[in-house]
C-alpha cells in the first residue's frame, strides 16, 4: 500500500471539512475522487500536501509506511508525493527554470542522488518540455507569472513529469481548461501512468476521466467517500448528475 | 528665537570655533558660510511636528555635540573592503575631504576631471528640496568636489565616488559636498558609496548635486553602507536638461538614520528620469527616503521603484512626490513602493504625493506593504524546497526587481551580498 487515509478529519478555518475519510492507494492504481462542489476534495489534496491552513484533527495519513503528517511539506515532496495545484501560484521575480533546478536537486539530494548542474538540468528539462510540447523560453519566464490559465496547469504536469514522484495529485487540474488543453494535460499525465506511481486526480467533471481512465472512482460527500466503484461510476455520476448524491447522503442521516 | 538657540547650542558653539578657524575663508566665502547658518537656524533642526520630518525624529542628532571631522590619514588597505574589483576610477573622500592619495585622479578618462573647490558651492539658497541639513553642510564644508564630464565623452568605465568616515574620539561631523557636470550628449556611470571605519558616532550630511547637459545620460547608484550607529542625511538633486536621461538607485544598508532627500528637476522637454531604490535594514536603522520628481515641461516620463527589506525592529518612512507642472503636458510617471516587513516589530509610514497642475498627462502610483507570501511559501516547499531556501528565494525575488536594473554586475552583486549579509541568508 502506497497510500492509506484512515477516518482523517480536517478543518479549514474552524469548520469541518473532511469528517472521517478513508482511501487506500496501491502503487500503479489511478483514483479518481469526484464529487460536488465543497464535498472536501480539495481539502484531501492539499491536506496530503501539507497545505499549513488545512488542521488535521483527527485520523491518520500512511504514505510507503510513514506517517505522512507528521512530515512538513517540503519533507513530503522530497519523499515523492506531488500535488498539481488547483491554482498555481505567480511568483514574480524567480524563473522557472531555476525554481525547478532547486526543486528537482532538492529530491535528488534527499535520493542520495548526485544534484544536476545547470548544463545537465537543461538537457534533462528540454526532453521532458518537449514531450509535452511546451515552449522552451516558458523556462527563463517568472514561476506562472502572466501564464493563461492552460498554461498554468501545463506547468504544472511539466514539473511532475520532471520531478517524477511517487504520488501525484492532481486537484482539480481539469478546471478551466478548454478541450485542446485537457487532451494535452490528460497525454502528459499518462504518460507517467507507471506501476510504480499512483495517481488521484481530483475532479468535479467526468470529462477529464474520457482521457485518464481510472482504475477506481471514489465520490465524495460532506467529508466522507459515499460510494466506491470502478470506472463505470464516473460515467453514472455524469448521467445522474450530483442530485441522487444529496438525496443519498438525506437519506443516510434520516 | 531662545527656544530655537537652546537646541542648538552644541552646533552654534560649532560654528563659533569654526569662525575662528582659517578654513571658515575670507569674503564671499565667509559671506555664503554666514548666510546659510543663518538659514540654518532660520528653520532649525526638523521636529516631527514638521510635516516632511513626521516619522523622523532627529533629536538625537541635536543634542550631541559634534564635532567638525579632522583629516585622519587613512591606509590604501582599509579603503580595500569597500572597492569594487574591476572598477579602477576612484575618487576617494576621507571625512569629507578629497584625499588626492588614495584616489586615481591623475588616472582619470579623457574628458573627467576631479577638482576640490572653495567656491563651487552647488545650489544654496536655490538648491531644489534643500533640508536644514544641507544648510548645515554648506555652512560647515570647506569644499566642494567637482567632477566634470566634458562634452560628448562617453566614459565607459564607471567612476567610484567613496565617502569614507572614520570615527574619531568625539562625535564627527562629516560633510560631503560633491557637483558632477555632465556635459552635453555625455554618458557617465557614477557609484557614491558611504562606508564608514569604526562604529562610532557619526553625522553625515551630504549633498550631491548632479546637472545633466543636453542628451546626457548618466547613472547613478547611491551606495550606504554604514554602521548601524552612523546618522546619514543627504540631499540628492538632479538637473535634467532637453532629451537627457537619468537613473537613479538608492540602496541603503545601513545607519541609525538613513534619510535621502532626492529630487529630480525634469527641466528640458524628453527628459527621463528613473529614480529606483532598495533598502535593507534591521536593529534600531530607520530609513527615510524623501523623493520629488518635479515635471516641469513637457514630453518627459519617470519611474520609480522603491522596495525595502525590514528586519529587526527596523523602521522605514517614504514619500514619493510627484510634481507636474502646468505647462508638462504628456508627462508620464509611475510610482510604486513596496515593503516586506519580515518581523513584527519592524513598521513602515508610506505616502504618495502627486501634485498636477496639466491636464494632459499618466500618472500612476501603488503602494503595497506585507509579510512573504505564504502562498508562494507553501508552492515552493510543496516542490520540496525547504523553508529557508524558500524565504531565500522570495526576498531575493522581492529585491531583483530592483537590483536587476542596476547595470554594472559588480555593483549588483555586491548590493546582494550586503543583503544576504544584513538578513543573513543563506
Amino acid at each position: 500500500m502506497l497510500l492509506e487515509v484512515n477516518d482523517l478529519r480536517v478543518k479549514v478555518e474552524d469548520k469541518e471539512i473532511l469528517k472521517g475519510l478513508s482511501l487506500s492507494v496501491n502503487p500503479g492504481e489511478v483514483h479518481a475522487i469526484m464529487g460536488p462542489n465543497g464535498s472536501g476534495k480539495s481539502t484531501l489534496a492539499r491536506a496530503i500536501a501539507g497545505h499549513p491552513a488545512y488542521e488535521v484533527t483527527g485520523g491518520t495519513v500512511r504514505y510507503d509506511g510513514k506517517d505522512l503528517l507528521e512530515m512538513a511539506p517540503e519533507d513530503r515532496a522530497r519523499d515523492g508525493v506531488f500535488m498539481a495545484f488547483q491554482y498555481p501560484v505567480e511568483i514574480p521575480g524567480i524563473q522557472n527554470g531555476y525554481f525547478l533546478k532547486a526543486a528537482l536537486n532538492a529530491l535528488r539530494k534527499h535520493r542520495g542522488e548526485p544534484e544536476l548542474d545547470a548544463v545537465e538540468f537543461m538537457q534533462f528539462v528540454r526532453a521532458k518540455a518537449k514531450a509535452l510540447g511546451m515552449d522552451q523560453a516558458m523556462l527563463s519566464r517568472s514561476v506562472n507569472e502572466g501564464f493563461s490559465g492552460g498554461e498554468k496547469k501545463r506547468n504544472e504536469i511539466f514539473q511532475m513529469a520532471v520531478l517524477e514522484p511517487r504520488l501525484a495529485i492532481l486537484d482539480e487540474t481539469d478546471s478551466g481548461l478548454d478541450i485542446d488543453a485537457l487532451k494535452i494535460v490528460a497525454e502528459g499525465v499518462n504518460a507517467l501512468r507507471s506501476p510504480n506511481r499512483a495517481i488521484v486526480v481530483v475532479t468535479h467533471y467526468q470529462r477529464l476521466l474520457n482521457y485518464i481512465v481510472p482504475d477506481y472512482v471514489h465520490v465524495l460527500s460532506s467529508g466522507r467517500i459515499l460510494r466506491s466503484g470502478g470506472k463505470e461510476l464516473a460515467l453514472e455520476l455524469e448521467a445522474k448528475g450530483y442530485g441522487w448524491v444529496d438525496a443519498a447522503l438525506a437519506g443516510a442521516k434520516a | 528665537m531662545t527656544a530655537v538657540a537652546e537646541r542648538h547650542e552644541a552646533v552654534i558653539a560649532q560654528f563659533e570655533a569654526f569662525r575662528r578657524d582659517p578654513a571658515f575663508g575670507t569674503g564671499s566665502h565667509r559671506d555664503r558660510r554666514e548666510a546659510a547658518f543663518g538659514r540654518f537656524l532660520e528653520r532649525g533642526f526638523p521636529t516631527t511636528r514638521d510635516e516632511d520630518w513626521k516619522f523622523t525624529n532627529v533629536a538625537p542628532i541635536a543634542a550631541t555635540p559634534f564635532v567638525r571631522a579632522g583629516q585622519p590619514a587613512v591606509p590604501p588597505a582599509a579603503l580595500e573592503p569597500f572597492l569594487f574589483p574591476g572598477i579602477g576610477h576612484q575618487i576617494v573622500l576621507v571625512n569629507g575631504r578629497l584625499s588626492a592619495g588614495l584616489s586615481s585622479i591623475d588616472r582619470l578618462p579623457a574628458g573627467v576631471t576631479v577638482r576640490a573647490l572653495i567656491d563651487a558651492a552647488p545650489g544654496g539658497e536655490s538648491l531644489p528640496g534643500r533640508t536644514a541639513f544641507a544648510d548645515l553642510n554648506e555652512a560647515f564644508a570647506e569644499s566642494t568636489v567637482v567632477i566634470e564630464i566634458a562634452p560628448k565623452t562617453v566614459v565607459t568605465e564607471p567612476l567610484h565616488l567613496i565617502n569614507l568616515t572614520v570615527a574619531e574620539a568625539k562625535p564627527t561631523l562629516v560633510l560631503p559636498r560633491v557637483r558632477v557636470t555632465i556635459g552635453e550628449a555625455a554618458q557617465v556611470s557614477l557609484v557614491e558609496s558611504y562606508a564608514g571605519l569604526g562604529e562610532a558616532n557619526t553625522l553625515t550630511t551630504a549633498v550631491t548635486l548632479i546637472d545633466l547637459g543636453p542628451g546626457a545620460v548618466a547613472d547613478h547608484v547611491k551606495l550606504q553602507r554604514e554602521s548601524s550607529q552612523a546618522y546619514h542625511l543627504a540631499n540628492v538633486v538632479i538637473r535634467l536638461s532637453r532629451a537627457s536621461t537619468f537613473s537613479s538607485y538608492a540602496l541603503t544598508f545601513g545607519g541609525r538614520i538613513a534619510r535621502n532627500d532626492i529630487t529630480a528637476v525634469l527641466g528640458g522637454e524628453g527628459a527621463e528620469c528613473t529614480l529606483d531604490g532598495l533598502y535593507v535594514v534591521d536593529g534600531e536603522t530607520l530609513v527615510d527616503t524623501h523623493t520629488t520628481i518635479d515635471h516641469a515641461m513637457p514630453h518627459c516620463p519617470s519611474h520609480e521603484v522603491y522596495k525595502g527589506i525590514l528586519a529587526g525592529r527596523a523602521r522605514a518612512v517614504f514619500n514619493g512626490k510627484i510634481i507636474v507642472r502646468p505647462d508638462a503636458q504628456k508627462t508620464d510617471a509611475k510610482q510604486t513602493n513596496k515593503a516586506l516587513l519580515l518581523t513584527d516589530d519592524a513598521q513602515i509610514n508610506t505616502k504618495p504625493q502627486l501634485e498636477i497642475f496639466a491636464d494632459d498627462v499618466k500618472c500612476t502610483h501603488g503602494a503595497a506593504i506585507g509579510q512573504l507570501d505564504e502562498d508562494a511559501m507553501f508552492y515552493l516547499r510543496a516542490r520540496g524546497i525547504g523553508p529557508l531556501e524558500a524565504r531565500n528565494f522570495l526576498i531575493h525575488a522581492f529585491a531583483g526587481e530592483v537590483l536587476d536594473e542596476i547595470k554594472i554586475p559588480v555593483v549588483r552583486d555586491t548590493a546582494m551580498r550586503l543583503m544576504e549579509q544584513k538578513l543573513l541568508l543563506g
